[in-house]
């Protein structure tokens, strides 16, 4: 009897790691181990896929933490929740992380490996797509099924529907396309497990890093931004933007386009557009902003956009859902107050 | 020891034209319409010429790949101040089906081939919007990868770079032989088209 159940669990096994399909989730972790959001935009399209989920976390510290509130996504189908947690993943740096990423793939086979699209997995799943010989893809809108998806290209003006190939996919998740995850609805408990790899990295080493810290929302995850473009003329005048955001505690930040980072206007991670950050707020007010292709890119699946601009040709008027003509400096002042006054 | 560079540059629809689908939708209207350097690998260039300039580089070499049109792009970046060219003849269909980590392996074995101590690339090129290639090129010759650069500093056969990252900045110090990808803000290009 025994060696009978014993030979029905190989038998079973032995047919899991032949074709059995799953998916690896590298989960990210922000400041005081809590979940990355982008994580669960992440996990919305793993979910997709309908296989299995593992994930995986990196880092330094309170991987434990981040691992407990993965659990709560019960409907994710997240099976195992590996931890790699060791001092010398500081800075996350991918000379550090690849390696061992490239392990857990050999041990485990999985036929897609999924990340948000933060600088992170950029810069790790490209090098792991390298040594696995495959071609990655980067910042899929869709899942179409289980080898093809749809992305931007040309600044997202065209959308491309593109079908893999590999017998490893690896795709990074463009985060605004995918709503977040929802924690419960599902059933049964995802096992935590320990990597117990020592990263050896003699390549890099990290030196220091300047985050902007903030009591508002970031721009990926904030409900309504208040951007500003070139028309703003300078610094001091951003606080006009400030003051706005600050009306809505919690819920709203101040972006920028290029052309006022460019200027000296506001820090670079202000920056909305193809080449900076890719929000989609329930609310965009475009407030001296152009609407050049490539800030548009940046913000175009917001959910309502408003544009306030002097000039009533402006490129932004076009998708905007309501405009405003008319001098900023006049009108956010008066806005302002009538908030206030609500 | 002044180091020796390899800059790739990809010759892509300028970034002010405004593109089209073909009816057929096959792809992307490319006939007749205006190319360029892409503006990232235009920054990677100025960077490598600039370490030229402070002497910490003794070569640049600029690299493409793709059909003759490539020269075009290649000719700007000797214009500008690279010192060889090489173009990696691919025509036609192949180009067509052409993707990065077939790139990325045309320039690592150029990379090796040439013996160079830094691969110098655009962060991205705005026609595909992978952001894979320098990720890929590093992996590939188990070299180290510092992505988004904001600022580079050579010294003591190590570069120190500032990237930008989600939320700020970071800087790292990478050995060298190594990749590095150009972000908007490392520099202004000389003569840009922008």
């Amino acid at each position: 009897m025994y060696s009978r159940q014993i030979l029905s669990r190989l038998t079973t096994s032995t047919i899991r790691s032949r074709c059995f399909a799953s998916t690896l989730v590298l989960a990210e972790q922000i400041e005081g181990g809590k979940l990355a959001p982008v994580t669960l935009n992440t996990l919305t399209a793993a979910a997709q896929l309908k296989q299995d989920i593992d994930c995986v976390i990196f880092g330094t510290e309170k991987t434990n933490e981040t691992a407990n509130e993965l659990k709560k996504f019960t409907n994710c189908n997240i099976k195992k929740i590996l931890l790699a947690e060791n001092a010398g993943f500081k800075g996350l740096l991918s000379e550090s992380v690849t390696p061992i990423l490239l392990d857990i793939q050999k041990k485990n086979n999985y036929t897609h490996i999924l990340g948000g699209s933060s600088t992170f997995a950029k810069g790790v799943l490209p090098r792991l797509a390298a040594l696995l010989d495959v071609q990655p893809i980067s910042d899929i809108t869709a899942v179409i099924d289980k080898s093809q998806y749809s992305r931007f290209i040309y600044a997202g003006n065209a959308i491309l529907k593109l079908k893999s190939n590999d017998p490893v996919q690896i795709i990074t998740v463009r985060g605004t396309a995918f709503e977040a995850a929802k924690q419960g609805g599902g059933s049964g408990e995802a096992q935590i497990e320990k990597v117990n790899s020592t990263p050896n990295n003699d390549l890099s080493e990290f030196v220091s890093r300047q985050v902007q810290q903030s009591e508002r929302p970031e721009l990926a995850s904030a409900r309504i931004i208040f951007s500003g473009g070139r028309a703003l003329k300078s610094k001091e005048n951003f606080k006009l933007l400030y003051d706005l955001a600050d009306l809505f505690p919690g819920q709203a930040t101040v972006g920028a386009s290029r052309a006022a980072v460019d200027a000296g206007y506001c820090a670079n991670d202000l920056q909305i557009g193809q080449t900076g950050k890719i929000v989609a707020p329930d609310l965009y007010v475009a407030i001296g902003i152009s609407g050049a292709i490539q800030h548009i890119a940046g913000m175009k699946d917001s959910k309502v956009i408003v544009a306030i601009n002097k000039d009533a040709d402006s490129p932004i008027f076009a998708i905007a859902d309501y405009g405003l003509t008319g001098d900023l400096f006049k009108v956010l002042p008066e806005l302002t107050e009538k908030l206030k006054k609500k | 020891m002044a180091i020796r560079i390899l800059v790739g540059v990809k010759r892509a629809i300028d970034y002010a034209v405004k593109i089209q689908v073909k009816s057929d939708k096959s792809g992307v209207v490319t006939e007749g319409v205006k190319h360029s350097m892409n503006p990232f690998d235009e920054i990677a260039v100025e960077e490598a010429i600039r370490l030229k300039e402070k002497k910490v580089a003794q070569e640049v070499i600029a690299i493409s790949c793709g059909p003759p049109q490539c020269q075009e792009t290649l000719r700007t970046a000797l214009a500008l101040g690279a010192d060889r060219a090489i173009h990696v003849e691919v025509a036609g269909k192949d180009y067509e089906t052409l993707q990065p980590l077939a790139i990325s392996k045309l320039i690592a074995a150029v990379a090796k081939k040439e013996n160079v101590d830094l691969v110098l690339l655009g962060k991205l090129a705005i026609d595909d919007d992978s952001n894979q290639t320098g990720q890929m090129v590093a992996g590939l010759l188990s070299w180290p990868q510092a992505v988004f650069a904001s600022k580079v500093d050579i010294k003591d056969k190590k570069a120190e770079v500032m990237r930008e990252i989600d939320g700020g900045s970071e800087t790292i110090r990478v050995k060298l032989p190594a990749v590095i990808t150009a972000d908007l803000r490392l520099n202004q290009p000389r003569f840009a088209n922008l």
